[in-house]
C-alpha cells in the first residue's frame, strides 16, 4: 500500500489560510491504514485547523469529509456538491489522489500529506518500504527481497563493503538488504544463485523511462 | 599466473605479470581547484610506488574530479589509477569519462560503488547507481575487449585499461566474501585492492578461501594498509567506519604507547603487517593508503623491503 505522513500543521496552514472556505478531504484506503490521511484523520486535522483559525482571528470556514478512494472517479459522486461549494481542498490522500482531484476540479487542491513510500505494515504503527515499482520485477532472483527498494545503493550484486552485522552502512537501524537476500537464499537452498551476476538493468520501465501508463484494451469502455 | 600476455600498456599490469610485488598508494584530490596540491602529494611518493590511485569524491565529500587529478599525474610522467564510483554518474557519464581518461592514456581503473552520500557534504543529493561496481567492471571490459559501448555501437580507439576492483574481506556476511570476490573476477576484475587490513588472522582466513578456489590465479590481490596515526584514530576506525575490522590488540598496542610515540608505533604495525602478508599465498602487492600522511609512504615501503621499485 501507499504510505504517507501528515505535513506539519504550519505548512498546511500556510497553504490554505488565504481561502474563504476549505474542505479537508480524507481518503479512506491506503493512507487510512497508516492513520495519516483517512476520513477520521481529515476530521481531526479540520478541527486543529479551526482552532488555528480562531487563534489567528482568521474567518476561514473549514469543513471536512472523505471518500473511499481519491484515485477513482466513481467514488466522488456523493461528495460532488460539497466540493463544488468550497474554494479550495486540502486532500489527505497520497499524491495520486491530490493530482486526480486537481484534474477534476478547477480549484486549488493542496496536499495534506507527504507521500512517503510503497510499504507494508511491519507491526502496528511500523511501516516499511518494500517496492519502488521499477517495472521489471527481479524478486524471483533475489530470494524475494528487493535490493532496489531496500538497499541504500540499490546494488544489484551486493552486499557492498559497508554491510556490518546485518545492518546497512548508512544506519544501524536499517537492515542490509543483501544480508537478508543471502540469509533467504540459504534458507531456500539456493545459494548457488548468489554467484550469478545480475545483469545491467534496463531502467526504461522505471521512473527513468518517463511517466508510465497501463492500458487494458479489454477493459476500456469505448464511448 | 602464467599468462604473460599484456592486455594493456599499464605499468601496474606489467609489474604484476612480471611477478614482482606491486606497490600502489593513493591521493585524495583537493577541495578546490589547485592542481599543484595533487602534484605535491604525488611528488612525495612517486619514487616508492608503481601507480597512484586518485580517489573519486571519497566519503561523499565533494572534491576536484579524479579524472582531472589523474591527468595531472600523467603530465608528471606518473601512472594513475582512476577511481570511479557508480554513485554519481549514470552509464552515459561513466562511459564518457572512461573515454576521457583513455584519451589521456590513463591505463588503470578501479571500479567502486562509492560510500553513501549521507556520509559527506551532500546528504540531500540524489544517488544514481545506474550500474553497480561489478557492472562497471563489465562495462570497462566490454569497452576495452570488444570495442563496444554498452549500447552496442563501436568505439573508435577503445580504452586500454587494466581493470580493478576493491574487496572488503571484513564486511558481513563473512561467509560470502570469497564468493563475492569470485563474482568480481567473473565480472572482469584483473586486480583487487583490499580494504585496510588490521585483522591479519581474518584476512589470512579469507585468503585461504580465495586460494582454495584458485581465485588468486585469476586476479592479482593487493593487500590494503593504512598506518594509524594514534590510538584515537584506531578507535575511530574500529567504531565508526563501516566495514572496518580493527582488533582490540591493535587499539591496545597504540593506547599503551606514549602519545608522542603513537604515530611511530602505527608505522611499525604497518610495516610488520606487510612483512607478514608478503608470506601469504596469493598476495601479489600492497596498496598503502596513508590518508593525509603521504610523506610516510617512502619509509613504509623502504622498511618493508619493497624498495627500490622494479623498472619495467
Ligand atoms: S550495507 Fe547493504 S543495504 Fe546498505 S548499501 Fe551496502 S549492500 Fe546496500
Amino acid at each position: 500500500m501507499i504510505v504517507g505522513e501528515q505535513k506539519p500543521l504550519d505548512e498546511i496552514w500556510g497553504m490554505i489560510k488565504d481561502h474563504k472556505k476549505v474542505l479537508i478531504f480524507g481518503c479512506n484506503t491506503c493512507v487510512a491504514v497508516c492513520q495519516q490521511g483517512g476520513n477520521k484523520e481529515a476530521e481531526v486535522m479540520a478541527s486543529m485547523l479551526r482552532m488555528r483559525a480562531t487563534q489567528e482571528g482568521n474567518g476561514i470556514e473549514i469543513i471536512d469529509s472523505g471518500i473511499e478512494r481519491q484515485c477513482e472517479h466513481e467514488f466522488f459522486e456523493k461528495t460532488e456538491p460539497m466540493i463544488q461549494g468550497v474554494d479550495a481542498v486540502l486532500s489527505t490522500a497520497c499524491g495520486i489522489g491530490v493530482q486526480f482531484m486537481a484534474e477534476k476540479y478547477e480549484i486549488p487542491i493542496y496536499p495534506g500529506l507527504n507521500t512517503t513510500f510503497l510499504g507494508a505494515v511491519e507491526q502496528a504503527g511500523v511501516f516499511t518500504e518494500k517496492c519502488q515499482a521499477c517495472g521489471q520485477c527481479i524478486l524471483g532472483e533475489t530470494g524475494g527481497i528487493c535490493p532496489i527498494a531496500r538497499c541504500a545503493k540499490r546494488v544489484l550484486n551486493g552486499p557492498c563493503g559497508g554491510s556490518t552485522q546485518g545492518k546497512c552502512e548508512i544506519n544501524k537501524d536499517i537492515e542490509c538488504a543483501w544480508q537478508l537476500i543471502v540469509d533467504r537464499l540459504k534458507l531456500l537452498n539456493r545459494m548457488e544463485r548468489y554467484e550469478e551476476l545480475t545483469p545491467i538493468k534496463d531502467w526504461s520501465t522505471d521512473r527513468a523511462g518517463g511517466p508510465r501508463k497501463l492500458v487494458r484494451e479489454d477493459l476500456v469502455e469505448n464511448e | 599466473m602464467s599468462d604473460n600476455n599484456l592486455k594493456t600498456p599499464s605499468k601496474l599490469e606489467k609489474i604484476l605479470k612480471a611477478g614482482h610485488f606491486a606497490v600502489t598508494s593513493e591521493c585524495g584530490p583537493p577541495r578546490g581547484s589547485d592542481l599543484e596540491a595533487v602534484a605535491k602529494k604525488a611528488e612525495l611518493i612517486k619514487d616508492h610506488v608503481d601507480a597512484i590511485n586518485i580517489t573519486d569524491n571519497q566519503t561523499s565529500v565533494c572534491r576536484m574530479s579524479s579524472l582531472a587529478a589523474c591527468i595531472r599525474l600523467k603530465t608528471m610522467g606518473l601512472e594513475p589509477v582512476l577511481q570511479m564510483v557508480t554513485r554519481d554518474r549514470n552509464r552515459i557519464a561513466l562511459q564518457s569519462d572512461i573515454l576521457g581518461a583513455a584519451a589521456w592514456d590513463i591505463h588503470n581503473i578501479l571500479c567502486l560503488s562509492g560510500d553513501h552520500q549521507s556520509f559527506g557534504d551532500s546528504a540531500a543529493g540524489q544517488n544514481v547507481h545506474d550500474l553497480d561496481s561489478m557492472q562497471l567492471l563489465q562495462t570497462v571490459r566490454r569497452m576495452r575487449d570488444e570495442s563496444k559501448f554498452l549500447g552496442g555501437d563501436e568505439i573508435k580507439r577503445p580504452p586500454r585499461m587494466f581493470a580493478g576492483a576493491a574487496a572488503n574481506p571484513f564486511a558481513d556476511p563473512f561467509e560470502i566474501r570469497v564468493n563475492r570476490l569470485a563474482k568480481k573476477v567473473a565480472a572482469g576484475a584483473e586486480f583487487i585492492q583490499t580494504q585496510c587490513i588490521y585483522n591479519l588472522d581474518k584476512f589470512e582466513e579469507w585468503m585461504k578461501g580465495v586460494v582454495d578456489r584458485g581465485l588468486h590465479e585469476k586476479t592479482y590481490i593487493m593487500a590494503g594498509l593504512t598506518p594509524m596515526k594514534s590510538a584515537g584514530m584506531a578507535r575511530y576506525m574500529k567504531n565508526r567506519v563501516p566495514g572496518m575490522d580493527v582488533p582490540d590488540e591493535v587499539v591496545k598496542r597504540l593506547a599503551d604507547t606514549p602519545k608522542d610515540k603513537q604515530a611511530e608505533e602505527g608505522i611499525k604495525i604497518c610495516i610488520e603487517s606487510i612483512q607478514r602478508l608478503k608470506e601469504v599465498e596469493g598476495v601479489r602487492g600492497f596498496h598503502v593508503m596513508a590518508i593525509e600522511w603521504e610523506e610516510m609512504v617512502p619509509e613504509i615501503v623502504e622498511k618493508s623491503g619493497l624498495h627500490p621499485r622494479p623498472e619495467v
